[in-house]
């Protein structure tokens, strides 16, 4: 006890702090990216609809390490696009936090693309025919009626997105690398601490992690479980 | 012209080449499912495109393929009565009704609360749709319609799901809540019942194409061909051969009939329908059928008798024919047992293309 004490009082928090920063951020960007790719892939042609959704998708299928190596070889200051970035309005992606946002996003991305595109696939079509007839403009359609009919799915997809980037690991480690308190997450932050043999602060930061699951899953059911009530089967 | 539509379209199975004009206020659209009703209200809603025609409401062009007018359903001004309904599921009664207003805030609360009084939804403005019953929920799609003014209300089969009661109830309840309407009402429906109830002026519509139209009442009477009386809930029909002027031969009922009326050349086929045969007891007088009970059917208020006209060797194989009985007649047919015949009321034969 004494020893967890210990470590405790000297633990830097830094990690959970980028991690969570990194997650609220990258789960921003992927839930309007992901509902505006949903809503573009439901309305696409068959053949289009599975080119399309298969790019898409494809982050979650591979190993995040190969979305990483991607990723360099986008972001990378020796190359063409990483180049114009920091020339022209001198962004740095690899190893910085901003490097960390990308790779959560792009890796936690499909999960709220897919969920909110699951979610639009189930509505009734006859709810969009009968706000066009009633003179509403598609986008507030769109905002009013779509998504708010597709909640508990968009709902849930937010907040898979937003545990899928808090734990990144993979990509991340490739793009930001793990600089103590500027993109050290909790993840790279147990990897590195198991390397050194010392499982006592690796746990601790299991723990938080476990805890911090948790509570999402339990939001997750209280939200979706609540919402669907409001809206029944239809 | 009230309404004029025009549509071509290619489908999967069929095409869709329709034309009707009429200046009605209360249109009815018979046809089976699939025959492309449903496509036709779509197209007049502008949620579906023609492959060419023109589509007219109250002299406005809604769609003219050769002037290349397509206007948006958002601006059609044309109200579609859903079957389910197609309430908002997340909003409730009051945003349901106030969703396709347009106006200040002010105007729009007026206009909600005074739908709200016309279709008695008063307690309910709160509630979202998943709370009310099938009768709140048709009084909710109505007022939202109602609300926006439209020019034309396009009912597509709004009461097919329902079952027998309640579908009579709101039945009733719209007629009533239509009743001052100015504008048209188009009902497209499978049950000839209830077009006949609500249209003056009918459409009968098999695979894509108008098989009949003109006032209800004169359709019923008489269908004009075979598709069109089978729609209008005729059961009975035979191949029809012409021997002279007033007299006809129902080949698949084996019987020549006589008619009073002169029988034009087109005539292929006749129909009866099966609440009109007259039984009779003794003597066998002309339009008259011998016949033998091949099954029946005992309803609550009806019997339903599968009959064969009786069959001499050298004849050849009879058509079923449906004769079908009412609680008054049911008692007479108690007293006196079965008929020794069935007799064809000239009037009520079907003279058919």
């Amino acid at each position: 006890m004494e020893e967890i004490r210990g470590i405790l009082e000297e633990l830097d928090w830094s990690p959970l702090f980028i991690s969570l920063k990194t997650g609220v951020v990258a789960t921003f960007i992927s839930f309007f990216l992901g509902i505006f790719a949903a809503r573009k892939v439901v309305k696409a042609s068959p053949g289009k609809k599975a080119v399309i959704d298969g790019i898409l998708t494809l982050p979650m299928v591979l190993p995040p390490t190969v979305a990483g190596f991607f990723l360099l070889l986008l972001f990378s200051r020796r190359r063409p696009l990483g180049e114009f970035l920091f020339e022209e309005f001198n962004f740095k992606v690899v190893q910085t936090w901003l490097g960390c946002v990308i790779a959560a996003t792009v890796i936690a991305f499909p999960l709220m693309y897919r969920n909110a595109r699951a979610a639009m696939e189930q509505i009734d079509a006859n709810l969009v025919y009968a706000g066009r007839t009633l003179g509403m403009s598609d986008v507030k359609i769109f905002w009013n009626v779509i998504v708010p009919t597709a909640g508990p799915g968009i709902a849930s997809g937010t907040i898979l997105t937003f545990a899928r980037a808090l734990g990144e690991y993979g990509a991340t480690s490739m793009l930001a690398g793990n600089i103590p308190g500027k993109t050290g997450t909790i993840s790279q932050k147990i990897a590195m601490v198991i390397q050194d043999g010392d499982y006592l602060t690796a746990g601790i930061w299991v723990a938080i992690v476990m805890v911090i699951a948790f509570l999402v899953i339990f939001l997750m059911n209280l939200i979706s479980g609540k919402k669907m009530k409001n809206v029944g089967r239809w | 012209m009230a309404v004029s539509v025009e549509i071509h379209r290619k489908l999967n199975s069929f095409a869709l080449d329709i034309s009707f004009q009429s200046g009605s206020r209360r249109i009815g659209i018979l046809g089976a499912s699939g025959c492309g009703k449903s496509m036709t209200l779509k197209s007049i809603a502008g949620i579906e495109t023609p492959d060419e025609g023109r589509i007219t409401v109250e002299d406005r062009v809604l769609f003219d393929s050769g002037e290349k007018v397509n206007l948006k359903p958002q601006k059609r001004n044309v109200g579609y009565l859903f079957q389910n309904y197609a309430l908002f599921p997340t909003m409730t009664v009051e945003k349901n009704i106030a969703a396709g207003l347009k106006g200040s805030r002010k105007e729009k609360e007026e206009r909600v609360r005074e739908m709200i009084k016309k279709f008695r939804l008063e307690g309910l403005e709160r509630q979202l749709p998943g709370q009310l019953s099938g009768g709140q929920q048709q009084r909710v799609a109505l007022a939202r319609i109602m609300a926006y003014e439209p020019d034309v209300i396009l009912l597509d089969e709004p009461f097919s799901a329902l079952d027998m009661f309640l579908k009579d109830q709101l039945q009733r309840e719209m007629v009533e809540l239509l009743a001052d309407y100015a504008g048209t009402v188009v009902l497209v429906s499978h049950d000839r019942d209830e077009v006949y109830r609500f249209s003056d002026e009918l459409l009968i519509m098999d695979q894509g194409r108008v098989v009949a139209a003109g006032p209800t009442k004169e359709i019923f009477h008489s269908p004009g061909n075979k598709a069109a009386a089978r729609l209008t809930g005729c059961k009975n029909f035979s191949r029809a051969r012409k021997l002279d002027l007033h007299t006809l031969e129902a080949v698949d009922w084996g019987i020549t009939l006589k008619m009073k009326q002169e029988i034009r050349d087109d005539v292929a086929h006749i129909g009866y329908r099966a609440h009109d045969f007259i039984p009779v007891w003794g003597e066998r007088g002309e339009n008259m059928i011998r016949f033998d009970l091949e099954s029946s059917a005992v309803l609550p208020f009806e019997r339903n008798y599968y009959i064969r006209s009786e069959s001499t060797a050298e004849e050849a194989y009879k058509e079923v024919l449906c004769w079908f009985v009412q609680r008054e007649e049911i008692a007479v047919l108690e007293e006196r047992g079965m008929p020794d015949h069935l007799a064809f009321d000239e009037e009520k034969i079907l003279l058919l293309k």
